[in-house]
This record gives C-alpha cells, structure tokens and sequence, in this order.
C-alpha cells in the first residue's frame, strides 16, 4: 500500500459489468514525505469517503478488486482508507 | 519477502473494515546491505517498533491468511523483526 493525494473525480457512465455505483478518482501517488511520485492514477473509492485534497492509502493489483462488494471486477487500484497523520521517526507530518 | 525499515506510523481514521484493529506502519524497502529502495505501508502483526528491520510479505492471498480472511483488499504484512543478516 502506498500514500496518495485525491486530485479529482472521473464520471464515467459506460462501464463495465460490476462496476455500477463504484466512484472512481484520480490519485496521484506521493512518497514518504507526501511529495509527488510517478504518474496519477485512477482508483475505486472503496472507503466512500474520499474527497478532493484529501491524503489516503491505496492498493494495487489484483487486491484493488478485493476492496470492492463485487470482487471479481476489473480494477487495478482502490482507496483503503483515508490518512490523518503519517509520523516519520523524528518528524510529524 | 523483502525487507524493510520502519520508518513511521500512519493513522488512519476511516479505513476498510479489515484494518481496523490493526497498526499500519510505514517501512523504507532496504537491500540487505541497508539502502533504501522504495516503500511500502504494511499491517504490522508482530508489534515492530520505529527504526527496527522487518521482514514484510508482500502477497495478498499469504498477508490475508495470516489476518485470518478469506478475503479483502491487504498485500503487504510484517511477518518478522530482522535480528541479523550474516
């Protein structure tokens, strides 16, 4: 699982079978230090919570799917769970 | 498995319902001459401490069968504190 910031949300309304009522969001992928990593993603909101702005954990892979009711979807990534504090040994971020 | 320094916690106050419970670490990939490469956030169920080396599985069906489900989105579990690498 890594860091991510919500950057924005994607409608989507063709969609594949399974994934009726699934939010999906833009995700840009951050290092330890909350800086940008790499390219944005799109991920499944699994938490139904995430917004805009806001710093959340997500997995990839074949566990994205496994995040969602209906398990056997294609997703590659999916929000687990919303951040409120990441302390590194020595700081707080 | 990789190994892996803890480098910190997360809190996490709205997860999936599986983490709940569970202490969710930040941890530096190392090789095991000690450079960093990366990291991971992982579910820790060995009670690692900061700054300690961990063994970290990073495997869905294996970290699932250790948090004892049959399902749900995990891949990376600590499974052991390093004491030494010779």
């Amino acid at each position: 699982m890594h860091l991510g910031r919500v950057m924005g949300t994607v409608v989507a309304t063709t969609r594949a079978v399974g994934l009726d009522g699934v939010k999906f969001l833009i995700v840009q992928p951050l290092d330890k230090h909350q800086r940008d990593s790499g390219t944005p993603v799109v991920a499944a909101d699994a938490v139904a919570m995430a917004g805009p702005g806001e710093l959340v954990y997500y997995v990839a892979s074949r566990e994205a799917a496994e995040a969602l009711e209906e398990r056997f979807v294609p997703v590659d990534h999916a929000i687990v769970g919303l951040v409120d504090q990441v302390t590194l040994d020595g700081d707080d971020q | 498995m990789k190994i892996a320094k803890v480098a910190g916690t997360v809190v996490s106050p709205v997860s999936h319902p599986l983490f709940e419970g569970h202490r969710l670490l930040l941890c530096d990939l190392v090789d095991p001459e000690g450079s960093a490469n990366g990291y991971l956030i992982a579910v820790d169920v060995v009670n690692a401490g900061v700054g300690e080396r961990v063994l970290i599985c990073d495997e869905g069906t294996s970290a699932r069968q250790i948090l004892g489900i049959t399902t749900g989105p995990v891949r990376s579990v600590i499974v052991g504190v390093i004491d030494r690498i010779t």
